[in-house]
């Protein structure tokens, strides 16, 4: 008949507490909900950074793209034979062409991959745009267009004609706007190109297209493949690159070490062609990890001075308590829950504070290749910043808990 | 009557070390039947106080063996001893020391809350009837700051009577009481030990009150002096 009921009564004293206490839990809430709220919002705009900055990567580089290495020589030949002299040589680039051989078994290859998700061919060439007395430089990709749309989205990118009419002239070229207006060219006219093998032909514009890089849209156009070939007075089996998009491009470069003993040619993952960026990009997220740990951290001891206060102010609650039987993981739990409904309070009001943030932001136009402010919406991040909270206000609550857990209750009494 | 042992205290012992090493209980033992209502007095500084909170099982670091309903308590872990002042002891401090927080009958209720032998409504309305016993039924939702010292400390002793302890310590329990404050307490006390059989231990200045008490246990440089029964 005895012990049969649970009344938890160490939650009902926490809960005195923190309703009688209402300023002090207040301030700490208040603390943790910026904590909260800072950190969501710092590591939401550094995945918008990071989102921006991988979509403009991908605009013109593929997951993974496959070609022919350049060659170098080797500077020594050592012979073996003690009565022969050895050979030492300058090291330069093979004189051997960058063409893929048997592109279709590759392409073939590839697509038989599971993660594969796009694979096209591609040459890149590089060319002048010829208007009246000035070159501009520049570079063409020869595409099938359909399938180049799935892998860089340009018919989203497209300002003027039609994305298809490549395919439909003979000699159709897609030229980015800023190439379109140093050239004065518009849809329809056109235009002479003359090729780094010194090719010249006259190209039909078929549409011109804007992407959120200005200096691709400077230089950049794309033409047929056949074109390309001609431009490169090259015949019909030639390609120099073969790009290939898979499910999950984070896991590039791991798939590009095995396409590369698959095909026998260098796989590049982007991450690789793009080091700058990616190494800035980490650093940026190292920092705005360590910067909102530590504003979340400082929220963490707004909780344990505030919890420390309280066990002073109520160290004789605490003795009584153990006098009338109370255990120490009595005590313990009392502080904790105390510290944990505080920090509850503060996270739900630190995520609502967050949610208003990213929405305000991603609001704020900041124009040019940029758009609206790039700050992502991701839940992932939400429920990251919630965990650490709830861990670092559990461990704030835990310290001054035990502390009280240890009170002497003679030591006060006898005062 | 039948005399049963509920609390023995054989040869205990302890010393304070700081400032310096100082022998403050020296060889006390007695016992105490069940349903007595025992006065401990002496001096100030006579080791009243410090007795008091090893037989509450509070202070555990002394010399000899302390006996409570037939258990040697001497020795237990501390969780153990919670759980047995919980169930057993009921303890009055001299500076009534009420939850600031609570209302007087959540107080009261709290023992009996941490204990759950009974369910909710039944430990509300057992606070009420202690509450009633010392006269403050009508104070029992106001808060515990709002109440007079002497309304608090009979709360203090309700809260104290909640779990039917078989043992129900006081230091200095009527102290700081005017002498119709100090009645209403004896009285109750008295009720207790007398109807329901259970055990006082009162520390006091107060020779009247002692006097009317069933036994005086006099103390004096740690140690008893006279072992005496009221008439
Ligand atoms: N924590 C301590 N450290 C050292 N000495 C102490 C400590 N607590 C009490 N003493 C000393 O032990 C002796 C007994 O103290 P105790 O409080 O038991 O006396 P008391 O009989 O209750 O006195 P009073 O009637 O004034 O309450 C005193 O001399 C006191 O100074
Ligand atoms: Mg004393």
């Amino acid at each position: 008949m005895r012990d049969q009921y649970k009344h938890n009564i160490d939650t009902d004293i926490s809960i005195t507490y923190i309703v009688t206490s209402k300023r002090l839990t207040l301030i700490a809430s208040l603390g943790v909900t910026i904590g909260i709220a800072i950190f969501i919002f710092m590591n939401c705009m550094t995945a918008g950074f990071t989102q921006k900055s991988n979509a403009m990567i991908f605009n013109n580089t593929p997951h993974i793209r496959v070609y022919e290495e350049d060659q170098i020589s080797k500077p020594l030949f050592k012979n073996n034979d003690t009565n022969m002299l050895n050979l030492i040589s300058n090291p330069k680039i093979v004189p051997r062409s960058n063409r893929i051989i048997d592109p279709e078994r590759i392409v073939a290859l590839l697509k038989s991959q599971p993660e594969v998700t796009i694979v096209t061919p591609q040459i890149a060439v590089n060319i002048f745009y010829n208007s009246g007395m000035s070159l501009i430089t520049g570079n063409a990709s020869g595409v099938g267009i359909m399938e180049a749309d799935q892998m860089f989205a340009i018919r989203s990118t497209m300002v003027e004609g039609k994305m298809e009419d490549l395919e439909v002239f003979p000699n159709g070229i897609l030229l980015g706007v800023g190439v379109a207006s140093k050239m004065n060219v518009k849809t329809g006219d056109n235009i002479s190109i003359t090729s780094s093998r010194n090719i010249t032909k006259v190209m039909k514009v078929a549409g011109l297209f804007k992407t959120k890089n200005s200096l691709t849209d400077k230089t950049k156009s794309y033409i047929s493949i056949h074109s390309a070939q001609q431009l490169m007075r090259e015949g019909a089996s030639y390609v120099t690159d073969i790009n290939v998009d898979v499910v999950d491009f984070n896991k590039a470069a791991d798939y590009s070490t095995r396409f590369s003993a698959l095909t026998g040619y260098k796989a590049e993952d982007w991450k690789a062609a793009n080091e700058t960026l990616v190494s800035a990009a980490n650093m940026r997220s190292v920092l705005v990890s360590a910067i909102s740990l530590s504003i979340l951290l400082v929220a963490g001891f707004g909780i344990y001075n505030i919890l420390n206060m309280t066990i002073s102010q109520k160290i004789n609650d605490i003795a009584i308590l153990k006098a009338m039987g109370f255990q120490s993981s009595d005590v313990i739990r009392i502080f904790v829950l105390q510290g944990a409904l505080i920090g509850l309070m503060g996270i739900l009001a630190g995520l609502l504070l967050a949610i208003l943030l990213v929405f305000l932001t991603s609001r704020i136009y900041l124009g040019g290749d940029i758009g609206y402010f790039p700050i992502v919406f991701d839940t992932y991040i939400f429920i990251k910043g919630s965990l650490f909270g709830l861990f670092i206000t559990l461990l704030a609550g835990y310290l001054p808990a035990r502390k009280a857990a240890n009170v002497d209750p003679v030591s006060i009494f006898r005062k | 009557m039948q005399t049963e042992i509920i609390l023995k205290a054989d040869q205990i012992g302890k010393f304070f070390y700081s400032p310096e090493k100082f022998k403050v209980l020296d060889n006390i033992s007695f016992t105490v039947n069940k349903g007595e209502f025992v006065s401990l007095v002496g001096k100030s500084g006579s080791g009243k106080s410090t007795l008091l909170y090893i037989l509450s099982t509070m202070d555990t670091e002394y010399q000899g063996g302390l006996t409570i309903d037939g258990d040697l308590v001497t020795g237990k872990k501390q969780n153990a001893l919670a759980a047995l002042r919980n169930e057993k002891i009921g303890f009055v401090f001299q500076f009534h020391y009420l939850l600031n927080e609570f209302s007087c009958l959540k107080n009261v209720m709290i023992p009996a809350l941490r204990l759950g032998r009974y369910s909710r409504k039944e430990i509300e309305y057992r606070a009420y009837e202690k509450l009633r016993m010392l006269g403050m039924h009508n104070q029992a939702l106001k808060p515990s700051a709002k109440l007079s010292g002497g309304q608090q400390q009979r709360v203090a002793i309700a809260r104290a009577l909640i779990n039917d302890p078989l043992i129900i310590m006081g230091d200095e329990p009527t102290g700081n009481l005017d002498s119709r404050n100090t009645d209403i307490v004896f009285e109750a006390f008295q009720k207790l030990a007398q109807e329901f059989g259970q055990t006082i231990i009162a520390v006091t200045h107060d020779n009247d009150f002692a006097d009317k008490s069933d036994r005086i246990i006099e103390m004096m440089d740690g140690q008893i002096v006279s072992p005496h029964f009221n008439p």
